[in-house]
């Protein structure tokens, strides 16, 4: 298959197209503009709908009103705009409705700075938006994976009928690496619910999140979260590297993995016993893979481009029961493999 | 026996929730009879907005969407772009639409999004019990304007359909009330034409519809309709502020 | 083997672009790449640099902080990346724009007046594609085949007398002495 070159944001574009996404609304905003940019040019090629709206809360809305009609939507923007956009996502989560949101984060909070950031950790995986909901949350760390990723993003939600999410940074959407894209045939999910006419063949459906009634709210929420317990159960996804005999395991996702990867092959050379869990699926977040991959270590490492969100995650997963300690650069700092092996240095007693 | 007055087929057999007096019934009521006039149930999705008509979902017997507050018009722009054949209305109130979703309000409009829009200006927000809407009149009272609206602490209601005839992508804007009989023909009729110029691609199609509130207001049913008249009509003039094909050349083609 | 290039200059010298065209190269020789671009509110005339990372393995950061190999279009950017080049590095300089050089002696420097060669061959731009022949000739990371290659793969067939220029910018790099 023919290696191309390409950005991440336009791979994630293209990606879509592919996955059977058949319209794009957003906004622009740096660092994921390339992804507007390139489905207004390629949607009229293949097939589909790309509108700018006037604001993110128009995009995201325009994605419910799609969504509703039983259609792959997507939209895509980063961290401020995602802010403008919980809104809309509340309401899709409470209508059950599927559909891919991106976020190609950048620094916050406020207005921020534009270079790459995991700082949107607790937004995207504890509260987007009001009500007790979840997104499935995807954290790629190239390229290429952010290809894989997007069937599988469009796949799940469908059904689950739920949102998700694509959570990148401004590394993973800005740089170019050799991508290819296989043959994939998007699954074909019925969609009995869309509202999209009934055409005299059925009762009319209703897209809604309103339930004045507490117990019939009630009960459409543990619904929902039936649902949650089944995907935890299923799909809960990480990749373990050299953890089999590791003392020190770092915990990295998206751009972070990458670093955190260098410095495990550092340590690896000088002889200290590291290892790297990544964890693919932020929610659900891999608690067994965690387990399984630090069985052996004494300490873990939580590597991030923030203040340290998803460390929390990794304490639970592991019940407190060893030291997780935390190495963090925030505010579009990327933190350098050398600062990384350093840390898994010192945790690990010295070189040998 | 024969039959000479019936339910409209598009509306739901269900007790509608309104107050007595309200005229939000008057109005599903048209838009109910439209559609099954021109006999496209089958093919009409609704959006619903939040505020007195947060339910129309259940009253409406086509397929309907519940929106956020203010977004029904973006709402809608996702259903069209992505069912271009299929008719799409959304149905809002004041606060609804020209406060917390003018945005959405105005830049459908100008993008020309093929849409029907009903719009129910009661100068009131109902569901709340009552406060000052954006189309509230200078000195009328409510809740949050218990001296009666000042202009210069409150500012100036919105004139929605003055507002949306400037932008080139509105095709019609058309103001009517239903205090009466003669306003309520008037008033089905233009709800017709919004819905044939979605047929016919001519572009945004809005219909203010003047209706009232009497629980809030504090008045009677009859009182209420006569405030319409009296006080309504006068600030928010009934008309046709536009009437035309916003995208003419693609008839042409 | 890694290779950790940096490229840096002004916007608009075509830093991005002679970047993408050594990933492309790599590319086209079957190795790992990357290409990572600063990327800030200014389009033009503001400073620019570029990460490309060529290995045999995967990549891990593409974010070049300590590059193997250097390519400089102004001064700013000598003064700031010089003292980041590991040892035994690679730096080129275009020294019709750069007016320093570097006083290490643990790497090798070049200094190539790129911006004038390009203008006495009528190559109005061409001077990062100088650099990039020059470099390739000090360190072999890039044959001229594999180079025409990559120019082949991003270069529209119908811009052909870019690519032309292109090779013909390289090869004068190639053979600059000193």
């Amino acid at each position: 298959m023919e290696r191309n070159l390409m950005k991440g944001n336009e791979a994630l574009a293209e990606a879509a197209i592919r996955a059977g996404c058949k319209c794009f609304f957003g906004y622009p905003i740096t660092p994921q503009t390339e992804i507007s940019a390139y489905l207004a040019k390629r949607f009229r090629q293949a097939g589909g709908v790309f509108l700018q709206a006037e604001s993110e809360i128009a995009a995201i809305n325009m994605v419910l009103g799609a969504a509703s009609t039983g259609v792959r939507a997507m939209t895509s923007s980063s961290s401020p705009g995602i802010s403008l956009k919980s809104e809309g996502i509340s309401y899709i989560a409470g209508s059950d409705l599927p559909c891919v949101i991106i976020n190609v984060q950048r620094g916050g909070p406020g207005l921020g700075g534009i270079q790459p950031s995991q700082a949107d950790y607790w937004q995207a995986t504890k509260a987007l938006g009001h009500g007790d909901f979840q997104l499935l949350v995807f954290a790629p760390s190239s390229v290429q994976e952010m290809v894989d990723t997007v069937t599988k993003a469009f796949d799940l939600a469908d059904e689950y009928r739920m949102p998700a999410m694509i959570l990148a940074d401004g590394l993973l959407g800005q740089m170019m690496e050799p991508v290819t894209f296989p043959e994939i045939s998007a699954k074909q999910i019925e969609k009995p619910w869309a509202a999209n006419g009934h055409g005299n063949k059925r009762e009319h459906n209703i897209i809604n999140s309103l339930f004045l009634q507490p117990d019939v709210l009630e009960k459409s929420v543990r619904d929902r979260f039936e649902r949650y317990a089944e995907i935890k159960e299923k799909h809960a996804e990480a990749e373990l590297y050299m953890t089999d005999d590791a003392e020190v395991v770092v915990t990295a996702y998206g751009a972070t993995a990458r670093v955190a990867k260098s410095a495990v092959n550092m340590a690896r050379e000088q002889g200290i016993k590291a290892g790297l869990i990544r964890p693919v699926t932020l929610w659900p977040f891999p608690v067994k893979q965690i387990n399984e991959g630090s069985k052996n270590a004494h300490t873990l490492l939580c590597v991030e481009m923030s203040m340290g969100q998803m460390i929390d995650d990794v304490k639970l997963a592991i019940n407190c029961s060893k030291p997780v300690e935390f190495l963090g650069r925030t505010g579009g700092v990327i933190p350098k493999p050398s600062e990384v092996f350093e840390e898994i240095k010192r945790l690990a007693g010295g070189a040998e | 026996m024969a039959v000479v007055f019936e339910k409209p087929k598009a509306l739901a057999d269900i007790t509608f929730h309104y107050c007595p007096g309200c005229t939000h019934g008057i109005i599903h009521r048209l838009v109910a009879e439209v559609i099954d006039e021109m006999g496209i149930e089958g093919e009409t999705i609704g959006v619903c907005p939040v505020g007195c008509s947060v339910m129309a979902y259940d009253y409406f017997n086509c397929d309907m969407i519940e929106a956020a507050h203010g977004r029904a018009p973006a709402v809608a722009t996702g259903v069209k772009r992505t069912n271009p054949d299929k008719y799409v209305f959304t149905y809002q109130g004041d606060g609804d639409l020209a406060a917390i979703g003018t945005a959405e309000t105005v830049h459908a409009a100008t993008r020309g999004e093929n849409i029907v829009v009903i719009f129910v200006n009661n100068t009131t927000y109902g569901m709340t019990g009552g406060q000052m809407a954006p189309t509230t009149l200078p000195g009328q009272i409510t809740q949050t304007t218990p001296y009666g609206r000042d202009p210069e602490l409150a500012g100036y209601p919105v004139r929605v359909c003055e507002m949306l005839a400037t932008l080139s992508g509105t095709a019609l804007a058309q103001r009517v009330a239903v205090n009466s009989v003669p306003h309520i023909r008037e008033a089905k009729k233009a709800i017709k034409k919004a819905f044939e110029n979605q047929r016919d691609k001519k572009g945004f199609s809005i219909v203010e519809v003047l209706s009232t509130c009497p629980t809030n207001w504090g008045l009677s049913p009859v009182d209420a309709l006569k405030r319409l008249e009296d006080e309504m009509i006068p600030y928010y003039p009934l008309g046709v502020y536009k009437d035309t094909n916003a995208f003419p050349k693609k008839e042409a083609n | 083997m890694t290779h950790d290039i940096l490229l840096a200059g002004f916007g608009g010298q075509g830093i991005l672009f002679a970047g993408k065209i050594l990933a492309y190269s790599g590319l086209m020789d079957d190795k790992e790449v990357s290409w990572l671009p600063s990327y800030g509110p200014e389009m033009r005339g503001g400073t620019c640099n570029c990460s490309v990372c060529i290995s045999d393995k995967p990549i891990g950061s593409p974010l070049v902080l300590e590059p193997s190999i250097l390519i400089v279009m102004n001064t700013p950017s000598m003064e700031k990346f010089a003292n980041a080049v590991k040892p035994d590095g690679v730096i080129v300089s275009d020294s019709t724009m750069v007016d320093v050089k570097t006083d290490r002696t643990d790497v090798r420097a070049f200094y190539i007046p790129a911006t004038q060669l390009a203008t006495d061959n009528d190559l109005q731009g061409g001077a990062n594609m100088i650099l990039l022949g020059k470099m390739f000739r000090e360190t072999g990371i890039v044959s001229m085949d594999i180079f025409k290659k990559a120019v082949e793969k991003v270069v529209p067939a119908k811009r052909a007398a870019l690519a032309a220029n292109n090779l013909r910018a390289v090869q004068i790099g190639m053979d600059y002495e000193g």
